[in-house]
């Protein structure tokens, strides 16, 4: 029990990192779930890396506070949503490549401008994440991001299924993919700024990513799939930030461990497609 | 009276990089009409269903539908779309309501019914909770077709519905085709069977890019028009000069 609850009864800072954690724990998964039904997981990829330039100019100027950084990533954010947009219409879908030229061009700038000015324990933190990180500016963030994505991501769910779906049936009723794309775009960024406190901008991925791939295993339909995202990352949240303190362990990678080790149960375990339920042979039905 | 519209095509041109997959087009379609349009690969049979949706833009000419603001469907190749999706067959069906319902309002129970009765008229009355992942490509062309049932459309424009589905299921389909054309829609098909079009569509467009005949199905399928309609180069001309005329 101690081993369970003790971190966070006794110290302040992890009961933040928790709360934080948990709160975009319900909302990045969703958003991650859309981003592997659109095989456009490379895209989060890139808006994660492309903020990190952007949160390293404003620690350049600002040094760690999290307005400037916010700011600075936000923009960044935004500019490498509409470049990636634009690489995508010009290469015709194919645009993984390019995607890939651009994320690496980001990390490599972020990383160069905090070694500017910074130590290694500030590209540490910028990159992985670090639960004393997570001030009052940084919880507020983390919870308003989550409050903002739920209710505008259930007004947008059904264009963005439709979408994604049959992108010729939405067309030809009308729907505004394009619009809806967008503002799902900016939300996708708005998690992996918020999330880059506790997590780093390397790891605030993987807690939309990881939850939503394991996901497939355990429903064969979206909303179903939507509850496990959510379920594995609240789990992967609060055993993650455990292991983090009981291992003095950076806390990103933690709770990213962690979301892999539950992803690998969904893989093995899970009812849909898992390995387990493909081994073991029942016998058919008779019709 | 009909409830479709009559459809008008009037020197019709749409284009691919300029180059034109429909060429200066004039063919006329009676409100309530079935027909069929036909025609040689890369005739521009898909891209003028495209332009009569509104979904391509048109380079010259125009589309006029009669009536006061028709409603159209358009049941496209299935290529687009997303067959693994996680859905069930009934919430694709209850797409065919978007026209409606749009992002926000939801289903109810009678729109719900009206889906179910929907799948049960293609033969898929036992589907409503299955994932789409599971069906055949005839069973999914089915739900479509439910879907189109939902949609309730005027005008409804099909993209070689009967590809890739056996004999029964083209049969079944068929039959939703003619209830359409009785409850007296209009109802346009890009169809590749010549037999099945001179057994069952009283009307046909035959296309070569140009417009080589249209009007009753026997006259258009005539051996002279075939041979016609054969002999269109499907290569772009790279050098063109604009077109004049």
């Amino acid at each position: 029990m101690d081993f369970l609850f003790g971190p966070f009864l006794e110290f302040g800072f992890m009961r933040r990192a928790l709360v934080g954690c948990l709160a975009l724990a319900v909302a990045a998964p969703l958003l991650g779930v859309f981003l592997m039904l659109r095989r456009t997981s490379l895209t989060a990829e890139v808006l994660a890396h492309g903020v990190t330039p952007g949160i390293a100019a404003g620690f350049l100027i600002a040094g760690l506070s999290v307005p400037a950084m916010s700011i600075g990533g936000l923009i960044a954010g935004l500019l490498v949503a509409v470049g990636a947009g634009a690489l995508s219409r010009a290469t015709g879908g194919r645009e993984d490549a390019a995607l890939t030229a651009l994320y690496l061009i980001a990390l490599a700038l972020g990383v160069t401008l905090v070694s500017l000015r910074g130590d290694t324990s500030d590209l540490t933190h910028l990159l992985f994440g670090q639960v004393l990180g997570v001030d009052d500016p940084a919880l507020l963030m983390m919870a308003g991001v989550a409050t903002l994505t739920l209710p505008v991501l259930a007004l947008a769910w059904r264009p963005l299924a439709l979408e994604c779906f049959d992108p010729g049936f939405a067309q030809a009723e009308g729907v505004r993919g394009g619009l809806w794309h967008a503002l799902f775009l900016v939300l996708v960024v708005l998690n992996v700024l918020a999330a880059f406190q506790a997590m780093g901008t390397l790891m605030a991925v993987g807690l939309m990513m990881l939850p939503a791939v394991a996901s497939r295993h355990w429903a064969r339909e979206l909303s179903g799939m939507a509850y496990a995202a959510v379920a594995i990352a609240v789990l992967s949240a609060t055993f993650g930030l455990l292991a983090s303190y009981h291992l003095d362990l950076p806390s990103g990678p933690a709770i990213v461990l962690m979301a892999g080790v539950l992803w690998a149960v969904s893989v093995i375990a899970g009812p849909v497609d898992g390995l387990v339920a493909r081994w073991v042979r029942r016998p058919h039905l008779a019709g | 009276m009909p409830r479709g519209p009559a459809v008008d095509l009037a020197n019709l041109t749409a284009t691919h990089q300029r180059h034109p997959a429909v060429h200066h087009v004039s063919a006329h379609f009676a409100a309530g009409s079935l027909a069929a349009i036909v025609g040689p690969n890369g005739a521009g049979k898909t891209t003028l269903l495209r332009s009569i949706a509104g979904l391509h833009r048109v380079d010259e000419g125009r589309v006029t539908l009669s009536g006061h603001k028709p409603r159209v469907a358009l049941l496209p190749q299935q290529s687009g779309m997303d067959r693994a999706f996680p859905i069930l067959c009934l919430d694709v069906v209850l797409q065919g309501l978007w026209s409606r319902l749009g992002a926000f309002r939801g289903a109810s129970a009678a729109d719900r019914d009206r889906a179910q009765h929907a799948l049960e008229a293609v033969g898929l009355g036992g589907f409503a909770r299955r994932p789409v992942g599971a069906m055949s490509a005839g069973q999914f062309q089915r739900l479509l077709f439910a879907r189109l049932l939902v949609q309730d459309a005027d005008l409804i424009l099909l993209d070689e519905p009967f590809n890739a589905v056996d004999a029964r299921t083209a049969a079944d389909l068929l039959a939703v085709l003619r209830r359409w054309h009785g409850e007296g829609r209009t109802v346009l098909a890009v169809l590749h069977d010549l037999d099945l079009v001179e057994r069952e569509f009283p009307d046909c467009l035959l296309l070569a890019r140009e417009a080589i005949a249209c009007g009753p199905t026997a006259e258009v399928l005539s051996a002279q028009n075939r041979l016609r309609a054969r002999m269109m180069a499907e290569a772009w001309d790279e050098s063109a000069p604009a077109c004049a005329a």
